[in-house]
């Protein structure tokens, strides 16, 4: 028998609609996806980033990977391998998390959903599917737990924006409005009985992410019907570039940017969702000793006060132009209409209104440390 | 996507409509259509020298960033600067955007340089890909 060689490029089961629709390709991660949609179909990067901010838009974000851990002791293994504490997860809450290597770098952030007694369920990023889920299995071994890769199961759509829930719960008979941000129920969706909703996202904007099967056929039926309810609300189809913008608004961390394996949770400002106090879990022994080793560095952002945009990987430089940090996220924030970053800087350097500068084409440009998030959504 | 016969074309994407000695460029709709909202044009002042196939500014849109290649040598003589404070003309009309006007050093290097009918052939072949 030969080895069957994985595609060297992915598709989701929307793919064929993406392309129907004229979308934009690129890869990503190794996955063939949408960076935005045409400016007939209301796209194009800024549309898209302010449809989320202002009304309601959709993302195909299949490409995310799901591992299922189900047994008497899924708790137990869920808290070995992640950061946050999964114990105060009520059934149906979900919670940010992380998986940490020993030294507490990152393997993958993930979104922790406790769906049953003892069943969770981990979204993780496309890039690190396979590497999370070996990852996975490989250190809950120990415990009594089965550990189910389900990331070819579902086509995931996020469904993002204030009108998000007006515009599912066309959709659903659940009732939406009982579910709080981070929590998830189950419901018909488009007739599709029991499937199951998050009020989660990465936009930080209200809305959902749905899990319905994979087949091509149902994938393009509720895209399309999300479309066909959205009319009202003014929905459109986003692609990757407004998922990053909208991302970086909210300083919601990247896989590769903001977190890597060299990067820990203490210099990422994650600060709040690692704790510390659980007994154990991988990564616990090294951060208690980095934080006792004091932080040399931190992420901070930046707002740029000159005439440029900071990119991914331009270098920050110091008043003198002493080369300081890097920016691990740049770009310009189509709804704050202002160049933003995020980059790691000297931790005496992380105070608000610290001038820094940025270093595009062989030039210090202007920038100053402003606080963070850069976006916060309006409280209702 | 439109190709004007009234001027020539770079395989880098930028077209220059030439006047007498005197020479206007800008980016193609292809390239505009490609890059996305474009959000910054970065032109160079009056007085600088352009080398044909040299980079000379910058355009970026959201997502990119892109060189502006020289179509043909040349002194800048005049640049557009209503780009610098709204960029998403190029979007609207990359043909009617141009982004500097150059004295012509070398007329001759135009030869070089793509018809409308050339360049639309090669932006088949390059989206085909």
């Amino acid at each position: 028998m030969s080895a069957v060689e994985a595609p060297t490029v992915r598709k989701t089961a929307l793919n064929v609609v993406h392309r129907q629709m004229g979308a934009k390709m690129v890869e990503f991660n190794g996955w063939d996806m949408p960076v935005e949609y045409p400016a007939s179909l209301g796209g194009g990067i800024i549309n898209e980033h302010m449809a989320v901010r202002t009304g309601v838009g959709i993302f195909d974000v299949s490409h995310m990977g799901d591992i299922r851990l189900a047994g008497r002791q899924a708790l137990a293994a869920v808290q070995h391998i992640s950061m946050n504490d999964a114990s105060r997860l009520a059934i149906g809450q979900a919670q940010y998390s992380a998986l940490l290597y020993p030294q507490g770098t990152f393997v993958d952030d993930v979104i922790v959903h406790r769906l049953g007694e003892d069943e969770y369920l981990l979204v993780i990023n496309a890039g690190t599917r396979e590497k999370d889920f070996n990852w996975v299995r490989d250190n809950t071994r120990q415990f009594d737990c089965a550990v189910d890769n389900l990331s070819d199961d579902f086509t995931q759509i996020a469904i993002q924006g204030p009108k998000a829930v007006d515009l599912l719960q066309k959709l659903t008979d659940a009732d939406l409005s009982a579910v709080k941000f981070y929590w998830v129920t189950r419901g018909t969706v488009c007739g599709l009985k029991n499937t199951l909703m998050g009020r989660t996202g990465y936009t930080a904007e209200d809305g959902f992410e749905i899990y319905v099967p994979s087949d091509e056929g149902t994938s393009a039926f509720v895209w399309n019907e999300i479309l066909i309810a959205g009319k009202e609300f003014g929905v459109v189809p986003c692609g990757l570039g407004a998922r990053n913008t909208l991302r970086l608004e909210g300083k919601l961390p990247l896989y590769g940017h903001e977190i890597s394996d060299t990067i820990n949770v203490w210099e990422a400002g994650l600060d709040r969702f690692c704790k510390i106090e659980k007994q154990e879990f991988i990564g616990r022994d090294a951060l208690e000793k980095a934080k006792g080793a004091g932080i040399k560095r931190a992420l901070v952002g930046l707002e740029m006060t000159e005439r440029g945009i900071a990119r991914d990987g331009y270098k920050v430089l110091d008043t003198a132009g002493r080369e300081i940090g890097y920016v691990t996220s740049g770009s310009p924030a189509p709804y704050l209409k202002k160049n933003i970053a995020l980059a790691y800087v000297p931790k005496e350097l992380e105070a608000v209104g610290t001038p820094l500068q940025v270093e595009i084409r062989g030039q210090g440009v202007g920038a100053v440390v402003v606080p963070t998030p850069f976006y916060k959504r309006p409280k209702k | 996507m439109s190709y004007p016969t009234d001027r020539k074309y770079t395989r880098e994407h930028e077209w220059i409509q030439v006047n007498g000695n005197s020479a206007a460029v800008g980016i193609t709709d292809y390239a505009q259509q490609s890059l996305g909202d474009i959000v910054f044009v970065e032109a160079p002042k009056v007085g600088a020298e352009l080398t044909a196939g040299k980079t000379f500014g910058t355009v970026e849109s959201v997502k990119a960033v892109s060189d502006l290649f020289a179509p043909a040598s040349g002194t800048v003589t005049e640049v557009n600067g209503e780009l610098a404070t709204s960029p998403e003309k190029v979007n609207s009309d990359a043909h009617g955007s141009w982004m500097v006007k150059i004295t012509l050093k070398n007329p001759s290097e135009l030869d070089a340089l793509l018809s409308a009918a050339d360049y639309e052939k090669y932006v088949a072949e390059e989206a085909g890909h």
